[in-house]
């Protein structure tokens, strides 16, 4: 009797969904998102705007729209980055390990030691804000935790019997590194690039709220939030969306990485 | 009168809709200050039968029917309340994996002694005597500077022995012993069986003894039980079923062990 | 003892590479302190003069070792677009960071270890899934936005309080106290649902250990149990993940802030940023995570005490 693996359903329902909501906002949105219109200012969600309008008059759905793509974008570009250079330290260190494997480490741990924002504020603050310094300290801040994950699990393989026989069929390092070895991390990589989708969206999310992240007039759910913040009580709709868009973008990645969990139990 | 007596014991697994009987209408007793072993395969419900009696099962098994007694109350009816008292000051137990069935975080004193603490009324010294010397009685050396170390510390044999201990503390009249010597190298497993017969001879402890390897029980158990799928094979003395089985299943067993020879002979000096 | 020292020794080896890196990333930055202290209409002879005389054109491990004196002794460098010592503008803030943080990880242990020890008690029951499910929306609510739930509700239809009227600690402190509770709140929430999580799983992966039967083996209740055997072992990976909250939140308080129009170290942090003030932003960077690295250090204490294993393993 199999159980239905219901949070990697929803995740991937979700996600499904509001990729394809980012996929029809390169091409189409129900208005221009940046049109403003001085008489549509602040009007409650309707037939003809879903979610309403903003203090500017745009169409806010058409705006969650553009942001749910700029958020995809980065999170997806920071994991890759962040995961590529973690797994590639990682499998370095691991299966060769000396002087190399120390230093490494310890940098890692002066990494971890910054709250992943903080850090990101840093590079941030050094090298200005923009979408692309975004991805790039975000991604700095995801390497640890791949390289760490990918380091130990080639740590655990490399002297076992399957890789010294290789070795001694005159197998190369690459080789036994790219296809015997990587290979047995996979399914946790799977799930903590999960994650790593998940925590990417919520600290560009929060740079964004905070006026670092990505600039206008690129849209962005974040900074959406924070401009509708004097309008709470008058306009609730223009925070609400972009707040609600955010969580279920963060949901169904948590929701993924669960169902991914849960298979590898299975 | 036996001290335990179990009738058409019944045990069943179950997981979801399918129900999985693993203990079949399965009856035997010991005597006081005997030794009965429980010989089979795995999977083949001893050591559910071991644990069935402590009400010890995991939340998927059940006693679906028959009655275990000991000193002749109907332990098997017995609530989790009632069952307390009985656990650990009557009956004790030990299992197969010393490592794992120690508390990591505890130090090995304080488990050895929680027995008392939760059956009697004494002060932390007096627990702390009576602990030191069931320690001396179960051959740990150096019990004063062991009393404070951890599991981790300890070999694999030295930890048979803290349970062995924390089972003893109070004394109880039945020991189980569910496969205490297969975690154990073949040296250490002897010093266990040893171990374990000059325990029953100072203080007359019955001992129930689960194990898969007929080759133990022969040189420890004065009563064997064979079983097989759940039910009873073959029962006998130790010596009679070594000499002349009568099952089948029993005779395979006994082909199985690997220096039966060795043991025979061991046995007879 | 040993463990002890070694602890000591990774630490010092940490905040050093901590404190290197961030003097490394603040000193590649074109555009140095005598530059931002004259302005762009200074002439060049101007600038090189006054970079002399700073000792900006030392070698770098010359600068880096007067900074970290200077950084032992009190001395933060002087602010660039306010003209005075970053000590001034960031010491009254410390508090406000701490009070948020704190208090905000005290909700979180309140709320958490109860409900947490609680729904591993009654697994599998419907409301065991209930929150669940909600544990697992609650965890990808950004903090902030809870914030903005809690100030539209609570503040702005219930007035339950007023927001954006923040008390200075110094004025009254009970005030000041009461007017942190929504934001510490707001942090709080996504952080409880994961802690209860963690805490939920750690009882339930410990209680299927074989030294549980042992203990019920010995006349022990469940209570006993629970409390007596598997609460210690469950802590084990609680601890950790109590540690990386409290290091969470010092994050999200900058951005809580923002919320609560709290005038803390993250909206200085913020505006320094922007206006970039690095003498500022190193200050509170550095600042940041010799506490984060000092957290980590005492957890790793408080580990040795929970796990004696720990001691043996690398």
């Amino acid at each position: 009797m199999k159980k239905k693996n219901y949070n990697l359903i929803f995740g991937i329902g979700i996600v499904s969904i509001l990729f394809l909501l980012f996929l029809i906002g390169i091409f189409y949105t129900p208005y221009d998102p940046d049109a403003m219109s001085g008489s549509e200012k602040l009007l409650a969600p309707s037939i003809k705007h879903f979610f309403g309008t903003d203090q500017f008059g745009r169409d806010v759905f058409s705006r969650v729209m553009k942001g749910i793509g700029t958020t995809f974008f980065i999170a997806i570009s920071t994991v890759l980055l962040g995961s590529m250079i973690g797994i590639f330290l990682g499998a370095l260190t691991g299966y060769f390990g000396g002087w190399l494997d120390e230093i490494l480490m310890r940098v890692n741990d002066a990494i971890v030691a910054f709250p992943s924002v903080l850090l990101a504020l840093i590079f941030i603050s050094i090298l200005g804000p923009g979408q692309n310094n975004i991805i790039f300290a975000l991604a700095v801040a995801f390497i640890p935790s791949f390289s760490r994950m990918t380091r130990s699990e080639f740590l655990a393989n490399r002297d076992m019997d399957y890789v010294k026989s290789a070795r001694l069929m005159g197998v190369s390092h690459l080789r036994i590194i790219l296809v015997h070895i990587l290979p047995n991390a996979v399914p946790t990589l799977f799930s903590m690039m999960a994650i790593g989708f998940n925590n990417a969206i919520l600290a560009e999310a929060g740079m964004s709220y905070l006026g670092i992240g990505v600039q206008p007039p690129q849209a962005s759910l974040g900074r959406m939030l924070s401009e509708s913040q004097i309008y709470l009580v008058r306009a609730p709709w223009v925070a609400i969306f972009p707040g609600l868009a955010i969580v279920l973008l963060a949901l169904s990645f948590s929701l993924i990485s669960e169902g991914i969990n849960e298979q590898r139990e299975a | 009168m036996s001290l335990l007596e179990i009738k058409d014991l019944q045990i069943a697994f179950f997981q979801g809709e399918v129900t999985k009987h693993v203990v079949k209408e399965l009856s035997f007793s010991i005597s006081e200050g005997e030794i009965v072993g429980i010989v089979g395969e795995s999977g083949s419900g001893k050591t559910q039968t071991a644990l069935s009696i402590l009400q010890l099962l995991r939340e998927n098994a059940k006693i679906v029917g028959g009655s275990i007694f000991f000193c002749g109350n109907e332990i098997s009816k017995y609530t989790e309340k009632e069952m307390q008292i009985l656990r650990g000051k009557e009956i004790g137990i030990i299992f197969q994996e010393p490592m794992t069935a120690l508390n990591p975080v505890h130090p090995i004193g304080k488990q050895i002694e929680e027995s008392m603490k939760l059956h009697l009324k004494i002060t932390k010294e007096e627990r702390r005597k009576r602990a030191l010397e069931v320690m001396r009685l179960v051959e740990l050396p150096n019990p004063e500077e062991l009393y404070g170390k951890y599991p981790h510390q300890l070999s694999g044999g030295m930890r048979q022995r803290v349970m062995i201990a924390s089972a003893l503390c109070m004394e109880p009249k039945l020991l189980i012993a569910d496969e205490p010597t297969t975690a154990l190298d073949v040296t250490v497993q002897a010093q266990i069986i040893e171990l374990l017969k000059k325990i029953n001879r100072v203080k007359k402890t019955s001992i129930l003894f689960i194990s898969h390897d007929l080759g133990v029980i022969h040189r420890l158990c004065d009563r064997v039980i064979v079983m097989n799928d759940g039910k009873k094979v073959e029962e006998g003395k130790v010596e009679e079923i070594f000499k002349s089985p009568k099952q089948e299943y029993t005779k395979k067993l006994l082909e199985a062990i690997p220096n039966r020879q060795v043991s025979l002979r061991r046995r007879r000096r | 003892m040993k463990y002890l020292w070694k602890k000591i020794g990774t630490l010092i080896i940490t905040l050093f590479i901590v404190s290197f890196l961030s003097f490394l990333a603040f000193s590649v930055i074109p555009g140095d302190a005598a530059q931002s202290k004259l302005g762009t209409e200074a002439s060049e002879e101007q600038v090189k003069a006054l970079q002399e005389e700073m000792g900006l054109n030392d070698p770098l491990l010359i600068r880096y070792g007067r900074w970290v004196v200077g950084f032992l002794q009190g001395d933060f460098g002087e602010s660039y677009s306010y003209s005075v010592p970053v000590k001034e503008i960031v010491l009254n803030k410390i508090p406000i960071m701490v009070a948020l943080v704190l208090l905000s990880f005290l909700w979180i242990l309140v709320i958490s270890i109860p409900v947490g020890i609680f729904l591993a008690q009654h697994s599998n029951r419907w409301f065991d899934y209930v929150i669940r499910v909600g544990n697992q929306v609650l965890m990808s609510i950004p903090s902030f936005f809870i914030g903005m739930i809690i100030t539209l509700i609570f503040g702005l239809l219930l007035k339950w309080f007023t927001p954006g009227s923040y008390i200075p600690i110094e004025e009254n402190f009970i005030g000041f106290l009461g007017y942190l509770i929504a934001p510490s709140i707001a942090m709080a929430l996504p952080k409880s649902a994961m802690a209860i999580k963690i805490l939920r799983s750690a009882i339930l992966s410990q209680a299927g250990m074989d030294y549980v039967r042992t203990a019920y083996s010995r006349g022990n209740t469940k209570k006993q149990v629970l409390y007596r055997h598997i609460f210690r072992n469950a802590m084990i990976p609680t601890v950790t993940f109590w540690a990386m909250t409290l290091v969470d939140l010092v994050a999200s308080s900058i951005i809580i802030e923002q919320v609560f129009s709290i005038p803390g170290m993250g909206s200085i942090l913020i505006t320094s940023i922007s206006n970039r003030d690095y003498p500022v932003v190193q200050f509170i960077i550095v600042f940041i995570a010799t506490i984060v690295i000092f957290v980590n250090f005492l957890v790793d204490l408080l580990y040795g005490k929970i796990d004696p294993r720990v001691h043996i393993r690398k």
